[in-house]
């Protein structure tokens, strides 16, 4: 299984200074992180890459005694999309969900192996559960808005995180509003419950309050799947803007989502009763070029 | 019609004489209460003291004498009854010890008969702590018998909160009091606004721990010192104990009925308009 293991190595093909993959195998890391001297008033819109990649290693996510999914590696560069794609079941929300720890809550589940978040392994023991999330933020695959007005969805947890500038909560209220292209739709009726908006509108509004938090890597699980196709697109489009100053890793079913956004793709599957990586690499190659048969049948629509 | 038939009607029929039954029994009851106490029923009734053991007069002092208890106990409840279900429904670990122990409480406690609650008020609060026959001690002694049904309601109230906000706030790292004070508590006011409702019922009609412990002087009550007469306690004496107070007992078990109503009522619109607030 391992063979198949194509692990993504190959550099950005970006502006070098803003190049962050993280190649920890060679040891030669070029992070080139700039320093987050910016605060949240003026991070928005013009914040320079500064998030850092992430380096799975031989993940394992156990739940009692069945494998969710074993021996994942996978880099995932900054500054790219990188989707995660395969049949239900496969363990690819699981292992998204271990980079967050949100696999903590689960009573029985067991992550192990190694997910370096720049230089700092996760999984490690005494890893900061509150900075790590501050750093990670996820959004899930049906809205989750809380029951709320519309900026008091991005005020409290700013509030909650000690902020208390009134000025900058608005700035910032607006600036990521503006950053999903909710702006325009909601801002005068700010003091509106949140789950007035449609699904896309909420599902919008999840991803502005991740970002009201300023992190470096943000998770999506799904997060088109219970959307129509309108909304979705919306999302999509958003999704592909985040990029340049995010880590993005994107869990799909939706292959051609994967087409549409991914700079980079790994497909899970379930071999022997267990997830895992059968291969990864960049889109065209994964769509144009897979190595490993089942990758050929899935991605041309044979099978999965 | 074959046999399958027929048993299916015959069972609809049966099913359909239950539900019947079921609506017809409290108003009966309600009709009983209405028939005999509506005549008696009037402003004075309300206001006025009672006299002659209270076969003439009103209940005035006695519905004093009803909220003070009914406050002490909602005050004694609430912020112990939210703090456990909080405990129960946060924080405890799923299957451990302690949560089996204090299931295992909560469940003895509601299955005692709420006479043993009257005489364990009596030998705490009224003996041991020297309250003596006071409100403080009805309304302590009432707390006690309706805490574990007031835990267990507010308990199942805090645990339909949706799954969504809470990984929505573990994700982004929302502080556990946060989650608390602004999702999970408005988000199931409304369940525990009735679990409010069923405990100020549960109170409003308890009779035998009230006997022991608030005892049932009918004068005014001036501090919670004192010891006052409840509705229920008025209702009890005046149909076993005094001959002719049927009427006044039937007036006097129409304002409870129509209390609790209201109260569900008030409850109720509250509660819906906190959540809409939020």
């Amino acid at each position: 299984m391992k063979a198949f293991m194509n692990v993504l190595k190959r550099k950005q093909p970006m502006n070098s200074e803003l190049t962050t993959a993280f190649q920890i195998e060679t040891g030669s890391s070029t992070e080139a992180f700039a320093k987050k001297e910016q605060s949240l008033e003026d991070k928005s819109r013009q914040k320079p890459l500064s998030a850092p990649g992430l380096t799975l290693k031989k993940v394992n996510v156990r739940y009692g005694d069945t494998n969710a999914i074993e021996g994942a590696c996978l880099d995932i560069p900054s500054g790219s999309i990188t989707a995660l794609v395969g049949p239900s079941g496969c363990g690819k929300s699981s292992l998204l969900a271990s980079i967050s720890r949100m696999t903590d809550l689960t009573p029985q589940c067991q992550v192990s192996g190694e997910i370096f978040l720049g230089k700092d392994n996760i999984l490690a023991k005494g890893t900061d559960l509150n900075r790590l999330r501050r750093r990670v933020g996820m959004v899930f695959q049906s809205p989750n808005p809380f029951p709320m007005s519309i900026e008091e969805n991005i005020r409290f947890p700013l509030r909650d995180h000690g902020m208390r500038d009134e000025s900058v909560i608005r700035k910032t209220i607006k600036n990521v509003l503006g950053d999903v292209g909710l702006w325009d739709e909601v801002k005068d009726r700010l003091g509106q419950s949140a789950l007035a908006l449609s699904g896309g509108q909420q599902q919008r509004l999840c991803i502005a309050r991740c970002l009201a938090l300023d992190p470096e890597v943000l998770l999506f699980d799904e997060p088109c799947s219970a959307l129509d196709p309108l909304s979705s697109a919306k999302v999509e489009t958003l999704i592909k803007g985040l990029k340049s100053r995010y880590t993005v890793l994107l869990v799909t079913h939706n292959l051609a989502q994967a087409r549409r956004i991914a700079d980079h793709v790994a497909v899970c599957w379930v071999q022997a009763g267990c997830g895992c990586i059968i291969e990864s690499g960049d889109t065209r190659s994964i769509f144009e070029r897979p190595v490993h048969p089942i990758t050929q049948a899935f991605c041309q629509g044979l099978q999965g | 019609m074959n046999d399958g038939q027929k048993l299916d009607s015959g069972i609809t029929v049966l099913i359909w004489l239950v539900s019947i039954a079921l609506v017809v029994l409290p108003l009966s009851m309600l009709w009983d209460v209405v028939r005999e106490g509506l005549p008696h029923l009037s402003f004075n009734f309300i206001v006025d003291q009672p006299l002659d053991a209270g076969r003439s007069g009103g209940v005035g002092s006695l519905l004093i004498s009803t909220f003070w208890i009914l406050g002490v106990c909602l005050l004694t409840t609430i912020p112990i009854g939210l703090g456990c279900a909080l405990y129960l429904s946060e924080f405890v670990i799923p299957h451990s010890q302690s949560e089996k122990l204090l299931g295992f409480s909560l469940d003895v406690l509601a299955g005692v008969p709420s006479i043993v609650f009257g005489l364990f008020g009596y030998a705490v609060f009224a003996i041991q702590l020297g309250l003596g026959f006071s409100i403080l001690s009805g309304g302590l002694s009432l707390a006690c018998m309706v805490l574990p049904l007031f835990i267990r309601t507010a308990e199942q109230a805090l645990r339909t909160c949706p799954k969504g906000y809470r990984q929505a706030a573990i994700a982004l790292n929302i502080s556990h009091a946060g989650f608390i004070s602004r999702i999970l508590l408005p988000s199931a006011s409304g369940g525990i606004a009735v679990a409010m409702i069923i405990s100020i019922g549960r109170a409003l009609a308890e009779t035998a721990v009230l006997i022991f412990t608030a005892g049932y002087v009918t004068r005014m009550p001036g501090s919670v010192m004192d010891s006052g007469r409840s509705l229920s306690v008025h209702i009890y004496d005046l149909s076993m104990n005094v001959p002719g107070g049927q009427s006044n007992a039937a007036a006097t078990a129409l304002i409870l009925v129509m209390m609790i109503v209201l109260i569900n009522v008030l409850a109720r619109y509250l509660s819906r308009r906190w959540q809409h607030v939020e």
